[in-house]
């Protein structure tokens, strides 16, 4: 099984091994979010909002929501989703991760809890195995009325665009950190994904994105500069 | 458990403690320790090779290893780099060192100065 778990995990990370290059401090960069500048308003104007963050753990997000009186719960669904004992087979033998295990240990929530759901490139770089899954799990833990903020890769921006984090620096202003996974290795699987980068997955057309949405109210899309689309979707 | 010079208490690191821990002195928690941890009023550190499995209830926390629990912190709480928190924060204050790794709700919990 470990075997199985690891020629998963390397395909699910790329083809990097043991003996890449450890990566450089990560820079930071500056984005304007139109997406996030709506979504803003909400928390601007609302008191004791229940926020759900699903990038890395941000002390700047945490200091931005908590400082506005919010509650904000934080939980980092890609370095989740590493986790090998996810790693399963389908009836096909093909290589996937158990999403009734990934769902049972995380996004455990009362139904409809939270006012927003951040969920900046998750999607795009979520296995493919845990995206609807996930996005379900999402709609029934936001409030009606509630906003979730996802973005999305353009087929321009290419396969090796890297993953971000992303840290709130104003209204409709993100900070973007690429990903280092050297949390992964506390958290038990093995150290040679601690250099390694996350993948982009795929490339999501409109259609498909208005698809994985489809249970939710209404969806705004967003177009960037940066080759992402920004969707803004409400329950 | 060890008492330093200075009179803080002291879990070292190859110490295993299963079960529910209070006191009105500072702790440092290098070990494991499996079980409710209150110190009220005073502060708990679990040092870089601590394992806290248990909910947490004291003045400040420092939390450098691990800690699977909920933290109540009448005043602050402080995840260093090397943290590893699952569990939700209910303080005063708070804060995070990057790198720190949170998953849980921060919840500030503020006196009202009225």
């Amino acid at each position: 099984m470990s075997s199985v778990s690891q020629t998963f995990m390397k395909l699910f990370r790329g083809s990097s091994g043991p003996d890449s290059i450890p990566a450089q401090s990560p820079q930071k960069l500056t984005r304007r979010s139109s997406g996030l500048g709506e979504l803003s308003r909400t928390w601007e104007s609302s008191e004791n909002l229940c926020i759900l963050d699903l990038g890395s753990t941000s002390p700047t997000n945490i200091r931005h929501f908590t400082g506005r009186g919010h509650r904000i719960y934080s939980e980092d669904l890609l370095t989740a989703s590493t986790d090998p004992e996810l790693a399963t087979k389908d009836e096909q033998g093909a290589a996937i991760l158990d999403s009734r295990k990934f769902l049972a240990d995380n996004l455990v929530y009362p139904a409809a809890h939270f006012d927003a759901i951040l969920c900046w490139n998750l999607p795009d770089y979520l296995d493919e195995s845990l995206v609807k899954p996930v996005v379900g799990r999402l709609w029934s833990v936001l409030k009606p009325g509630g906003m979730l903020l996802a973005f999305f890769h353009t087929r321009d921006a290419g396969p090796d665009s890297p993953c971000h984090r992303f840290h709130i620096v104003g209204a409709d202003t993100l900070e973007m950190q690429k990903i280092e996974l050297r949390r992964e290795a506390r958290r038990g699987s093995n150290s040679s994904a601690a250099s390694d980068g996350f993948q982009l997955q795929r490339v999501f057309n409109n259609r498909h994105i208005e698809n994985l949405f489809r249970d939710f109210a209404s969806i705004k899309f967003f177009l960037a500069r940066d080759n992402v689309r920004e969707v803004l979707v409400v329950r | 458990m060890s008492t330093t010079a200075s009179g803080l208490a002291q879990i070292g690191k190859s110490v295993v403690i299963k079960g529910e821990l209070s006191g009105s002195e500072d702790l440092y928690v290098d070990g494991q320790v499996d079980g409710s941890i209150a110190l009220k009023g005073h502060s708990l550190t679990v040092g870089p090779n601590g394992q806290v499995k248990g909910s947490v209830d004291s003045k400040t926390v420092v939390v450098q290893g691990q800690l699977n629990g909920n933290i109540q912190a009448s005043d602050r709480v402080d995840l260093r780099k090397s943290a590893t928190v699952t569990g939700d924060i209910a303080a005063q204050r708070i804060s995070i060192e990057e790198g720190a790794y949170l998953k849980g709700k921060v919840d500030i919990q503020r006196t009202d100065a009225k």
